[in-house]
């Protein structure tokens, strides 16, 4: 299966990535190649078989009390953050 | 007395040297620091080196050894991992997006193995985001071969590995989650131990695919691995798949008879992309088994060479997801002068990844867009049954799996970069423990023109200890994972 131009314009918009017109051909071919690849999987029978859900045979998603266990830490987490501003973080304008 | 070199001895001569204080650990640790200094223009091992902190701690620990009943680990120097958070300290996953990211705590193995008395040396050079497996992906520029520097350690995790291969340190973590602790572990001629999916917290373990991550240890010998595997595993509240049940004492069983024992060879695993040479260092190795006491048992995995396939959905789509968090606002790279919120996300993650991680990224995203989910996520999971279905039906004629780590020793820099099929099919071997949530190890055979081959060893769920005593038997008769490369005797 090939992938166009368009294609891969849709899902890095959708990854919320930007290409630069070099990268935008790499990608159209490798993608297109990555999902032929894949698409071995149809060769194998399924029928009848449950997704895995978890690798542990009979183990589920673990769930735990809702109770606050974490102290307030924002300073120090905040100071990996590109720009804050009184504790918040600042993005450009969101609504006009 | 052992007239050995410090670098040259395992982790387990140098807990016995300090504990009789034949060295301190600040003795040790200055020797590893001084390797590193020095490999770093050839080797590139190392994204931080942490000198200061790492004599400090050092300094600490000969105090409580004076003291005595320090724990076993107590004064050991190791290396971490990239992908590991450290607290105060620079933790950039091999990325541009990470370069700047100084992380506000310890993951859980990082903080168990300084609890247990270790020192850190420095951050683990490693494929960007564990993506990768030549170590070329890493923003900071690929890990080479002790061996060979014309030739890549293998990845992702090579940065750990080629420093245990140089003997930069005694250890390293890693993290596996197609491969990423046993194919560097046997392109560098050293000890990898991915234990099963659960065991270890992934707490503060920067996620990749989250359903097939799991971190372990590089080290030189299985009773290194032992000794480290104890203080790392165990149940984590952190992390909400760590598995609650008990951790044995590793070290206990590591000499135990093979006799009787089914070493099951997966017809699979001897296909015709198995190099001739790699083949003869397995077969030998096994020869070793017999010997041993071990019976050899031929079983089928029909699935399995659906792996590479069924990986290249699951872990994809897995990333996209793990790697929204990277959006330029919270840590981490951010763009210049954005326009507005989407040119900022696009533009941020678009300068801050790298190729790979895009490629990654973008097929996952496809995979799992509208009108494609049931097509290529459900399927790759409904195979990933049938793949965990055929291990375990070979669990019941055997004990253990054993086979190559990888098909070919380590290739040239540049050789795979082109196409990354031809890359991702390095890891036609292990990637199926990853999907099965299986333990597996690596650990040296032998040589092919110079360059090391790795033996693998698959088991059942939590069987780490079995496969540890099973490495470790084989390191009794066998001295090839005691060689070092010339350069770094």
């Amino acid at each position: 299966m090939s992938l166009s131009r368009s294609d891969i314009d849709k899902i890095a918009l959708l990854a919320r990535l930007e290409l630069t017109e070099t990268e935008i051909p790499v990608y159209v071919d490798s993608l297109s190649r990555i999902i032929d690849f894949v698409g071995e999987l149809d060769r194998a029978d399924t029928r009848g078989i449950s997704p895995m859900a978890h690798p542990l045979p009979g183990l589920a998603q673990r769930l735990r009390a809702d109770e606050v266990l974490e102290t307030d830490r924002h300073e120090r987490y905040q100071r990996n953050a590109p720009q804050v501003e009184a504790g918040l973080y600042l993005v450009p304008k969101v609504i006009e | 007395m052992s007239a050995l070199p410090i670098h040259a001895r395992t982790l387990a001569g140098l807990a016995k040297g300090l504990k009789q204080r034949e060295f301190s650990s600040v003795e040790i640790t200055r020797e590893f620091l001084d390797r590193i200094a020095a490999s770093q223009p050839a080797l590139n091992a190392f994204v931080t080196v942490t000198r200061d902190a790492a004599l400090a701690q050092a300094a600490v620990a000969d105090e409580r050894l004076k003291a005595g009943g320090a724990p076993a680990l107590t004064g050991i120097p190791i290396a971490h991992k990239d992908i590991f958070c450290t607290e105060g300290v620079l933790t950039t996953c091999g990325s541009k997006m990470l370069s700047n990211f100084v992380s506000p705590y310890d993951a859980t193995v990082v903080a168990r193995l300084r609890e247990a008395g270790t020192v850190m040396l420095g951050k683990a050079n490693m494929d960007e985001f564990a993506m990768g497996s030549s170590n070329e992906t890493s923003f900071f520029g690929p890990v080479r071969n002790p061996w060979n520097t014309a030739m890549v350690p293998g990845g992702s995790s090579g940065g750990s590995a080629a420093a245990v291969a140089a003997r930069l340190a005694p250890a390293a973590t890693a993290t596996d989650t197609g491969g990423s602790i046993r194919q560097p572990a046997a392109l560098c001629g050293v000890t990898g131990i991915k234990p099963t999916y659960g065991r270890v917290s992934r707490y503060g373990m920067i996620a990749f695919a989250s359903s097939l991550d799991q971190g372990g240890l590089i080290s030189i010998s299985a009773e290194d691995a032992a000794l480290l595997l104890g203080a790392i595993s165990g149940f984590d509240p952190r992390d909400s798949t760590s598995v609650d049940s008990p951790v044995p004492d590793y070290t206990a069983t590591l000499g135990d008879s093979l006799a009787g024992v089914k070493i099951g060879l997966v017809r699979e695993f001897f296909d015709k992309g198995l190099d001739a040479q790699c083949e003869a260092r397995i077969r030998e190795a096994l020869a070793v088994y017999e010997k041993l006491g071990a019976k050899l048992v031929e079983v089928s995995c029909p699935n399995l060479p659906l792996s590479v396939p069924t990986y290249y959905v699951v872990a994809p789509a897995e990333c996209s997801s793990n790697l929204a968090r990277f959006d330029g606002v919270r840590f981490g790279h951010r763009c210049e002068n954005p326009k507005n919120l989407i040119d900022l996300y696009r533009r941020s993650r678009g300068e801050g990844f790298g190729a790979e991680v895009k490629r990654r990224i973008m097929t996952g995203t496809y995979v799992l867009s509208a009108g494609y989910y049931d097509a290529y996520y459900l399927k790759a999971q409904r195979v990933r049954e049938l793949i965990s279905r055929d291990f375990a039906n070979a669990f019941g004629e055997c004990d253990l799996l054993v086979g190559p780590t990888s098909p070919t020793p380590a290739f040239p820099l540049g050789a795979k970069t082109a196409d990354p099929i031809t890359m991702y099919l390095n890891d036609i071997y292990t990637i199926g423990a990853n999907l099965a949530g299986l333990p597996g190890m690596s650990i040296p055979c032998g040589f092919a023109d110079g360059l090391p081959v790795g033996l693998q060893l698959v088991g059942p769920h939590f069987s780490e200890a079995r496969m540890l005593n099973i490495a470790h038997r084989f390191q009794t008769e066998t001295d090839w994972h005691l060689r070092v490369p010339a350069a770094y005797a």
